[in-house]
């Protein structure tokens, strides 16, 4: 059995000087801005807000909604299944296409009030190594309880889009080391759907019945 | 001070750990800080707790203030005023003698590997950049939606000569030519403005205040400034309060470079004596225990602002689980998502409203109170403040979107 690795990673946070007081606005930025800054403003969410049942949606998705008080844009742009993609720049296209579609059929178009801008931000990503090294399913499980939610989050959200892989961490390694069944369970998790807790305690779940057989 | 270690009760221990395991990829790197003060000012306050926080982690961190005499720091403090959107009037010669004062500081100092400078004050350090010190960094600390333009012109020309700027809030970043990052200011879980208190300590402040805790009570804690609209305030809960029962607590203390201060106290004051459920307390600076009481033990906590920098005391209320009204307004955005985790209002009456509402409908406060607090752990305390530090001051070495550290 190979070694898993389990690393974290944190962000910090980029402006970039940027600005959108409408939809055409916001449109036009999604379409130039870094591939970074759509992966920002579609995942800050899940680290920013992983505690909350339901979870707020994607930045987009709220400024629509909260700031220009377009409820049927707002909901459109929320339900999105971040999911069905394994790179940005098909984020980035199904956001451009919606907003496309609302901009063509919209009646009427909305400015925000001063001062409550979409400002469009990016990140630099720092990925590091825990102390923590699992050789065994046991093992991954017991330290899967105890790392941080962004080793969580490193493993199950960054790795699948990362353009080689298309999968989280977890299933490949599992998969690797001789459990497909397990692996595929996992893989079968929408996180997007989840709060980082409540990920972790479902592939802990899915592992206990393979550890306690 | 606090051992970095205590802060694992609150955060966990898993960052902690990741604080240290970031900082071991500072070693051998000295960050020298530079402000303007060593005491009194939100700077100085941070700095004071962050400096020796990093020292703990490892970080070879050390801190330096200029020296400047009073006709320097008149002219910082129209910068100030200018930089928040206030028509100022400063001469060329005043200008002159702002840089003169920072080249003679610059002189007499000797620059670390990263030299990161705290506000408007010792911008001009950075002329020295090309025979000493690697990075520079300038950190803002104010608002700086509007700045007046003439003063932003003057200052841009220093911003420009740095690796990066750092702000506070989205809505302070610039075009500029160099790298923007957002570090947003934080609380400390374990000063006496936030640690818990039991629920005698609570009381305590309130009987002393002769405020009755058996009714609900919404407080604004607040300077008596234009800005923080203590008389909207007023209208909202004389709205709310035809519906449902409860007492106002406004406390604060006063805005000594305001020349409207006196005139709103004097206002503030004449409303509250028409009022027995109206409480204004002025506070002294040394104050942390009455706010933290007063804020724990209060049923709705309100930051009603026109404008704000970032609002530091909406987190403070948030970090307390309590349910929080405030004006969508700057950094109050980035501090509560509107129904999640607090409540953004854009007038009287609907502040008024959701005051009621809150009252009515204590479970749901409960969860935004709960919420709230979530957010301010994972996102807004001293920790996640150094966190952001460690990564920038990496970012310096380290330039592409993704880094690898081993």
């Amino acid at each position: 059995m190979s070694t898993f690795q389990f690393m974290t990673k944190s962000d910090l946070t980029l402006l970039l000087g940027r600005k959108a007081k409408n939809a055409t606005e916001l449109h036009a930025g999604l379409r130039e801005v870094p591939a970074m800054s759509v992966y920002f403003h579609t995942h800050r969410f899940l680290q920013q807000h992983h505690y909350l049942s339901p979870e707020p949606p994607n930045d987009f998705a709220y400024w629509v909604t909260n700031v220009l008080n377009d409820d049927i844009l707002g909901e459109r742009l929320a339900s999105i299944d971040i999911m069905q993609f394994t790179s940005i720049e098909e984020i980035r296209q199904r956001f451009l296409s919606l907003l496309e579609g609302y901009l063509q059929a919209a009646e009427r178009k909305i400015d925000c009030p001063r001062g409550e801008e979409f400002h469009f931000m990016s990140c630099q990503t720092f990925a590091f190594p825990t102390p923590y090294v699992a050789t065994t399913l046991r093992e991954f499980r017991d330290i899967l309880e105890k790392v941080s939610i962004n080793t969580i989050y490193y493993h199950m959200f960054d790795a699948r889009m990362r353009p080689e892989l298309g999968n989280n961490d977890f299933s490949i390694w599992i998969r690797d080391s001789g459990y497909p069944e397990l692996a595929t369970a996992i893989q079968a998790l929408d996180p997007y759907s989840h709060t980082l807790e409540g990920l972790r305690k479902a592939v802990t779940r899915l592992i206990e019945d393979y550890v306690s057989d | 001070m606090s051992a970095i270690e205590e802060y694992g009760t609150v955060v966990g221990p898993a960052a902690i750990e990741e604080l240290f395991l970031l900082a071991r990829h500072l070693r051998g790197t000295v960050v020298q800080n530079i402000n303007s003060t060593a005491v009194g000012g939100g700077v100085a306050e941070i700095l004071s707790r962050i400096v020796p926080l990093l020292k703990q982690l490892g970080v070879d961190a050390s801190w330096d203030v200029i020296k400047g005499d009073e006709r320097f720091f008149v002219i910082t403090k129209k910068f100030h005023n200018a930089l928040h959107g206030v028509p100022v009037d400063i001469s060329s010669g005043e200008l002159d003698l702002f840089v003169e004062v920072n080249r003679r500081n610059a002189a007499e100092m000797h620059f670390a590997d990263i030299v990161f400078v705290h506000d408007p004050q010792p911008i001009a350090l950075v002329t020295e950049r090309p025979a000493r010190g690697r990075h520079w960094i300038w950190r803002c600390h104010i608002d700086f939606s509007q700045p007046e333009r003439r003063i932003w012109q003057f200052l841009e020309q220093y911003v420009r000569q740095y690796d990066a700027a750092v702000f506070s809030a989205p809505a302070f970043g610039r075009a500029l030519p160099i790298r923007q990052v957002l570090i947003s200011p934080s609380i400390d879980p374990l000063s006496d403005k936030n640690r818990d208190l039991s629920d005698r300590e609570v009381d305590e402040v309130f009987e002393r205040f002769g405020i009755d805790r058996s009714r609900p009570v919404v407080t604004q804690v607040s300077r008596f400034d234009f800005l923080k609209d203590p008389i909207g305030v007023i209208k909202a809960f004389r709205i709310a309060r035809r519906r449902v029962d409860c007492q106002l607590v406004l406390a604060g203390g006063g805005a000594t470079d305001d020349p409207e201060g006196p005139a709103l106290m004097q206002q503030v004051r004449e409303e509250a004596e028409k009022d027995t459920d109206i409480h204004v307390i002025f506070l002294p600076p040394s104050s942390d225990i009455e706010i933290n009481a007063l804020q724990r033990g209060s049923t709705v906590v309100l930051q009603k602002s026109l404008r704000e920098g970032f609002g530091l005391t909406v987190a403070e209320a948030l970090w307390k689980s309590r349910p929080v009204i405030a004006g969508a307004v700057g950094g109050i955005h980035l501090q509560i998502a509107h129904k999640y985790s607090g409540i953004l209002t854009h007038s009287i009456e609907g502040t008024a409203q959701w005051i009621k509402h809150l009252i009515n409908e204590p479970e749901y406060a409960r969860r935004l109170g709960e919420n709230g607090r979530e957010h301010i752990k994972n996102n807004f305390l001293i920790t996640r403040h150094i966190k952001d530090y460690l990564l920038l001051f990496l970012s310096m070495a380290h330039r592409g979107e993704v880094t690898y550290l081993e």
